[in-house]
């Protein structure tokens, strides 16, 4: 199954000779106006992949900082319908990067999967994270999705041994997401060591780019991952901006939006660096 | 052929028609099978029973009494009750024998921590007394508010040994604490054996639970034939996740002559948000690792339970009952807070016995059902736990200051 923007957007950073950089932010956090703001700007702040967590009141994946920012998503109304509504509003004005939702499953079995399916297509959606729908539970949402060549994007984590990662590669397209920690998303530190054999190892059970997330909330942590691997994930450490600028009185656009840059930039040159070591 | 015969659920996904199943982050998947395989394996072998059943004998005291409760037939004026005395076990609930189970297999896994869950704290008791006797660190969440509420139970945990961790996202309730625990186990999954409370989250969990739960119903049978001389008409129990009322009416499943009567806590009322119902006032959907019924809002967000009873007060249900609400094998009722405080008063003045207000809500549709049943039957109530933890929630509500 293709998967036009994203393919497109991989093809693109193979021949730039980078990594991407995948920017996570909460829908309706801190609220609809602001969060449609910070969408639209993504693009030209850096992030190469935008993923749109759709707000669950129970986000058994996430550690505290995520946790929150769904809290202020729901506090500010963001239901599943009304991320969809703002998708379609960022996709007015961006038609190339690609966009994935990310979030929990009992939102999308409200909705019901074929339901759910056509929405996202008619938003401009390209992709799909459930955080606690393993491969065995996703045949039904696979076929509702492939019906509208939207990626269900499975993860492999530290836990996934080769037999495993036989199973999350099945069915899967656009590229894996690679929990680089076992944890919770924003906790521990991701371990940059352990990172690149596991790159090598899921792209060659998949046959697809690998993007690394969980635990990057620095610049020099992304630009190391970025050496390895083919996106770079950042989530926790930017809905942490929200909050700090929320607590401060300021802008949380510019804030999650200069985070952004900084982060975009390291990414950017992390390729060029290891070359110029290479040399 | 007999129901017995046909009723094989779990299937190897894990699921009871379409609830159950392993709904939880890949992180997670690797574990979950080690454990359903290690359980398989446990389950299988004559040592692993018999050492539980040397636990629950010597430990826990089983079996617990089968009682013929004649004033509470005398006063309801219909079949005969006879009430399952789990609140003789040790710890003074049900919640024991499955924690007995469970620790016997993380230890025969070979992990070296505990954690738990709770809501009311029994279950958290009853983990931080299993992994006091084995020697295993053991960490509990509780919802910050059911800290507070069940200080009693918060200090007995920590006699006992065990940390207990206060949830405070969310509403700080027992969904939140089970959220917490998930997280921390897979954060420190390796080593970390969680001893889930009830019959619900991931598979192997539900059928698991059941299983070392069903060490009620069994008993049951044997006591009904040696005293009753027949199985009970019907047996009786109250349901949060509803790992008492499986344990006791797993065994019967096949005898279509016993009915099988499960009763959530309606709270304030079902026609009111503020209610525990998830089969009556919910409909299926995901949560903590399995599909079931959940009270949740249009938008799939799911809604905190209200009871009087902590250890009723969740949005979800084992999903062994909903299958079996769906099949029609089980019948569930409800019973109000005000319903269950009449039935606690009730027990305690006819029998001289202080139940918990989780079984209070069985009790108090004992006496309806007693009267379907008719005065030559036979009915079971599953006395789950005893009642003094509640007696300083009873006394708020009745305007007493202790």
């Amino acid at each position: 199954m293709t998967t036009a923007r994203i393919d497109a957007r991989f093809a693109k950073l193979k021949a730039e000779g980078r990594a991407g950089f995948v920017t996570y932010v909460m829908a309706g956090d801190p609220s609809r106006d602001e969060a449609l703001e910070i969408l639209r700007g993504l693009p030209a702040a850096g992030a190469d992949f935008i993923e749109l967590g759709f707000p669950f009141s129970d986000p058994m994946a996430e550690g505290p900082p995520i946790q929150k920012a769904a809290l202020r998503g729901l506090k500010a109304g963001l239901t599943l319908k009304g991320t969809l509504a703002l998708a379609t509003d960022f996709r007015a004005v961006d038609a190339d990067t690609p966009l994935i939702l990310m979030g929990y499953l009992n939102p999308i079995e409200t909705m019901g999967y074929p339901a759910f399916a056509a929405q996202c297509a008619e938003s401009g959606v390209d992709g799909l994270i459930v955080v606690d729908c393993p491969p065995e539970e996703a045949g039904p949402l696979t076929d509702a999705l492939d019906a509208h060549h939207i990626a269900l994007i499975r993860l492999a984590t530290p836990t996934t041994d080769d037999q495993r990662l036989k199973v999350v590669a099945e069915r899967t397209s656009g590229f894996v997401y690679y929990v680089s920690v076992a944890g919770v998303t924003g906790v521990k530190e991701a371990d940059a060591a352990s990172v690149a054999p596991a790159v090598v190892r899921v792209r060659a059970a998949s046959g697809l780019p690998v993007a690394v997330g969980f635990g990057i909330k620095t610049a020099a942590r992304a630009g190391e991952v970025a050496r390895v691997a083919d996106a770079v994930v950042v989530g926790s450490a930017l809905v942490e901006e929200v909050d700090q600028a929320l607590s401060e009185n300021r802008s949380a656009v510019s804030a999650v939006l200069d985070k952004v840059g900084e982060l975009a930039g390291a990414v950017r040159r992390a390729r060029l660096a290891l070359e110029s070591e290479e040399r | 052929m007999t129901l017995a015969n046909e009723y094989a659920w779990p299937d190897d996904q894990g699921r009871f028609g379409p609830y159950g199943g392993r709904f939880v982050s890949e992180t997670l998947m690797p574990a979950i099978q080690e454990l359903d395989a290690a359980y398989a394996a446990a389950r299988a072998d004559p040592a692993f029973q018999a050492e539980l059943d040397g636990f629950l004998e010597h430990y826990v005291g089983r079996a617990s009494p089968l009682y013929f409760a004649e004033r509470l037939t005398e006063h309801f004026g219909g079949a005969r009750i006879w009430l399952k005395r789990e609140d003789l076990n040790h710890t003074g609930a049900h919640k024991i024998n499955n924690c007995m189970g469970q620790i016997l297999l993380a230890r025969r896994m070979g992990k070296t921590r505990i954690i738990a869950e709770t809501g009311a704290g029994q279950h958290g008791v009853a983990s931080a007394t299993v992994c006091a006797r084995f020697g295993l660190p053991c960490t509990v969440y509780m919802g910050a508010v059911d800290v507070e509420r069940q200080q009693p139970n918060v200090f007995r945990m920590k006699l006992l040994g065990a940390e207990v961790f206060p949830v405070t996202a969310g509403a700080a309730t027992l969904k939140d604490a089970m959220n917490e625990a998930m997280r921390d186990w897979v954060t420190n999954v390796a080593d970390t054996y969680y001893i889930i409370g009830t019959a619900a989250g991931p598979a192997p969990y539900p059928a698991m639970v059941r299983d070392f739960q069903s060490v009620i119903g069994h008993e049951i049978r044997r006591q009904a034939e040696a005293q009753i001389g027949h199985l009970p008409n019907a047996v009786v129990a109250c349901i949060g996740g509803g790992s008492n009322a499986i344990g006791a009416f797993h065994p019967f499943i096949g005898d279509e002559g016993v009915r099988l009567i499960g009763v959530e806590a309606a709270g304030y009322g079902l026609d009111t948000p503020d209610h525990a119902a998830s089969l009556k006032g919910g409909r299926p959907g995901v949560l903590h690792g399995n599909r079931t019924y959940l009270l949740q809002d249009d938008d799939g967000q799911i809604l905190e339970g209200h009871s009087i009873s902590a250890g009723l007060d969740y949005p979800g249900i084992g999903p062994e009952h909903a299958w079996l609400h769906d099949i029609g094998r089980a019948e569930y009722r409800s019973t109000t807070d005000q319903e269950a405080l009449d039935a606690f008063q009730v027990c305690s003045k006819l029998e001289g016995i202080i139940p918990a207000l989780e079984p209070s809500h069985a009790l108090a549709r004992a006496g309806e059902i007693a009267r379907e049943v008719g005065q030559d039957g036979d009915i079971v109530v599953l006395m789950s736990g005893r009642g003094d933890k509640d007696i300083f929630t009873v006394a708020r509500h009745l305007g007493v200051e202790l």
